[in-house]
């Protein structure tokens, strides 16, 4: 059932999911799932409308625990029973609906629960020069000021804000939930190249998308998911859109051409 | 158009979402940021004409002398320190309708206790501590209760702080010392309400003005300030950046207690006894002091220098109409309109900015 990729180096990948299994009553949303999420590469996730793949990510920022199955981190057994769990791991989920605070300006927002502090107040100072720090390393260039509210952002600048946050608290797994949904071509391509300059750092990052020209572009694996089941994955160079499109509608592809099936057996 | 209610009026962290508009190039016109930034500003203009019409109004110009000011400062007093505690809730995106009341409740407390100590031939100065260590402790703990509800039975703080100034200002209050006031107190409370510094400084106004600088720091300078802005600008955001917001939530409405027990013990010494009718709809009041001052009700918004302009306001607008003959109801009336004005402008700055 479960087809694996080219993980071929022998360091474990930053996180693995065995059998992973979550049920809403009668609602099975994910159904014996198994995911490797190799080091410093983009792993995108795919999968219908209600596949499982906003369940799955939540599980993995420890917001729900699942019923069943396992998390490994870098190749330990791992309990998530808080979102505060997975980000001492370093997991970070930078979610569809942002969490930044439209009052407050981008540097208030990226130290937002980490703020450094100097005789008891904000260290303004040393906050804006690592912000600044931060966003010139993510080639993030268009903001007028990093005092600015986040209110007077762009959906793309929005974005970048977040996953700056993410990197300022040291993020190693960062997940994004359809960072690209309500963006145009412009602001889309500005995240794309946000997400590259991230794994490009060494940062690993695990993408849900509908949108298969972004996974395409950005992601070196591709996960599908159809009715809370792993029906493929593997590198995005095995894949085509068709053969994705066919995963993602019937859960089957005859033109898959992967050669998973033995790594899957080294498990 | 759909109509918001402020988080006050639902369980906290159900309406903060806050994500706001997320679409391409969601510019704001340069109209609107002016909007926006007069929206923080325009009491000071108001404030400024109020002081010239009242000035020029009120007979050989009374407004202008050292007696009237004397009078306001002290009539702000009570309204400046609950104003300062109400900014966090109100940043919050809560509400606190009880502070009024808990003013009141502490200082009859306080004044009983003082009152029987000093029968009990204690010390004056020990039982002056005593008094202030009652009202402080008991307004923080009323606070505390408000805050525990609000995020542990996630009621909205608008019933909860509407019952306990029910519970508290209509039902306990009047039953102590058989809803007469105080007047058996220690000398030195007295003593505080009547000495002035320097000729021109009456000692509670100090101690308002001395908390509303400490406070003003820590909203504007502190982790506990941004993280208050945080919690009224997006509850779920918060949440996730890693705040405990239940705590902070409980800590912000123990403040607005103790503060509103701080109250009580100022309004005793400016009338030298303890009084049942103390404090009572001064909730309003320093609510439309904070909003005046540029805070919004959804929460987010606010901050200290505009809550302190917005108090003054408010004493200016009361004392004003006694110096320009108007009287009773009418000042009632004067403040109704500036508190429904002021919240109306609080909505239309919030459509202004959803377009
Ligand atoms: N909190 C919940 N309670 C009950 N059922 C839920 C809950 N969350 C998700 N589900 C169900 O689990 C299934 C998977 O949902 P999920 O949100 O993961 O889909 P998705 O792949 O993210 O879809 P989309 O692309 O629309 O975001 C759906 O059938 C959904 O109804
Ligand atoms: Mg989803």
């Amino acid at each position: 059932m479960n087809v694996e990729g080219d993980s071929v180096s022998n360091e474990p990948p930053l996180v693995q999911l065995r059998g992973l299994t979550k049920s809403f009553g009668a609602v099975r949303a994910l159904t014996q799932v198994d995911l490797e999420v190799p080091a410093s590469q983009v792993t995108a996730l795919a999968g219908d409308n209600g596949a499982g793949k906003s369940v799955l990510i939540k599980t993995l920022s420890g917001l729900w625990a699942p019923d069943s199955g396992e998390i490994l981190w870098q190749g330990h057994p791992v309990h998530l029973h808080s979102p505060k769990d997975a980000e001492h791991l370093g997991i970070t989920t930078i979610y569809q609906d942002l969490a930044l605070c439209d009052n407050l300006d981008i540097v208030q927002n990226m130290f937002l629960g980490h703020e450094p502090l100097r005789l008891g107040a904000l260290d303004e100072p040393t906050m804006e020069i690592a912000a600044r720090k931060t966003l010139a390393d993510l080639k993030v260039t268009t903001v007028r000021s990093i005092r600015q509210p986040v209110a007077s952002l762009s959906g793309g600048q929005r974005q970048s804000v977040a996953v700056a946050k993410a990197v300022m608290s040291k993020a190693r797994l960062v997940i994004m939930d359809e960072p690209t949904a309500a963006l145009g071509v412009a602001q889309t391509g500005m995240v794309l190249d946000l997400i590259k300059t991230l794994s490009d750092q060494g940062v690993t990052v695990l993408l849900v998308s509908h949108n298969l020209n972004d996974v395409f572009e950005v992601a070196d694996r591709i996960a599908v998911l159809h009715l809370g089941r792993m029906v493929a994955v593997g590198p995005a160079s095995s894949f085509d859109t068709q053969v994705v499109v066919d995963f993602m509608t019937t859960g089957r592809s005859t033109r898959f051409s992967g050669d998973e099936r033995a790594a899957d057996l080294q498990n | 158009m759909s109509i918001r209610l402020p988080s006050a009026l639902t369980p906290e962290g159900t309406v903060t979402d806050g994500s706001g508009p997320d679409g391409e190039e969601t510019k704001r016109s340069a109209v609107l940021e002016a909007v926006d930034r007069f929206g923080d500003y325009w009491m000071l203009g108001v404030f400024v004409i109020m002081v010239l019409v009242f000035g020029f109004l009120s007979p050989s110009h009374d407004l202008f002398t050292r007696a009237s000011w004397l009078n306001i400062s002290q009539y702000a007093v009570e309204f400046l320190l609950l104003a300062i505690g109400q900014t966090f809730v109100i940043i919050t995106g809560g509400i606190d309708l009880s502070d009024g009341a808990v003013l009141g409740f502490t200082g009859m407390v306080s004044g009983v206790v003082m009152q029987s100590l000093l029968n009990a031939h204690t010390n004056v100065t020990l039982t002056t501590v005593a008094g202030f260590a009652t009202a402080l402790l008991l307004g923080a703990v009323i606070g505390f209760v408000n805050g525990y509800l609000i995020t542990r039975l996630k009621l909205p703080p608008f019933i909860v702080t509407l019952g306990t100034l029910t519970a508290i200002g209509a039902g306990a209050t009047p039953l102590i010392n058989g809803g007469n006031e105080v007047i058996n107190l220690p000398s030195q409370i007295g003593t505080i309400g009547q000495t002035l510094i320097g000729g021109w400084i009456y000692v509670p106004v100090l101690v308002a003005g001395l908390s509303c600088i400490f406070m003003g720091l820590v909203l504007h300078r502190t982790r506990f300030g941004l993280r208050t802005y945080a919690i009224g600008s997006n509850g779920m955001g918060a949440r996730r950046a890693g705040i405990g917001v239940d705590n902070h939530l409980v800590r912000v409405y123990t403040i607005s207690g103790l503060l509103a027990g701080l109250a009580g013990m100022m309004v005793m010494a400016n009338f030298t006894d303890a009084s049942p009718l103390a404090g009572q709809n001064d909730e309003l009041n320093a609510i439309a002091a904070v909003v005046i001052g540029g805070a919004s009700l959804f929460g987010g918004r606010g901050h200290m220098l505009g809550t302190v302009v917005g108090t003054f306001i408010i004493a200016l607008l009361v004392t004003g109409l006694v110096l320009v003959g108007v009287s009773g109801s009418w000042q009632e009336v004067a403040t109704g309109v500036i508190v429904v004005a002021a919240v109306a402008g609080d909505q239309v700055r919030l459509r202004l900015a959803e377009r």
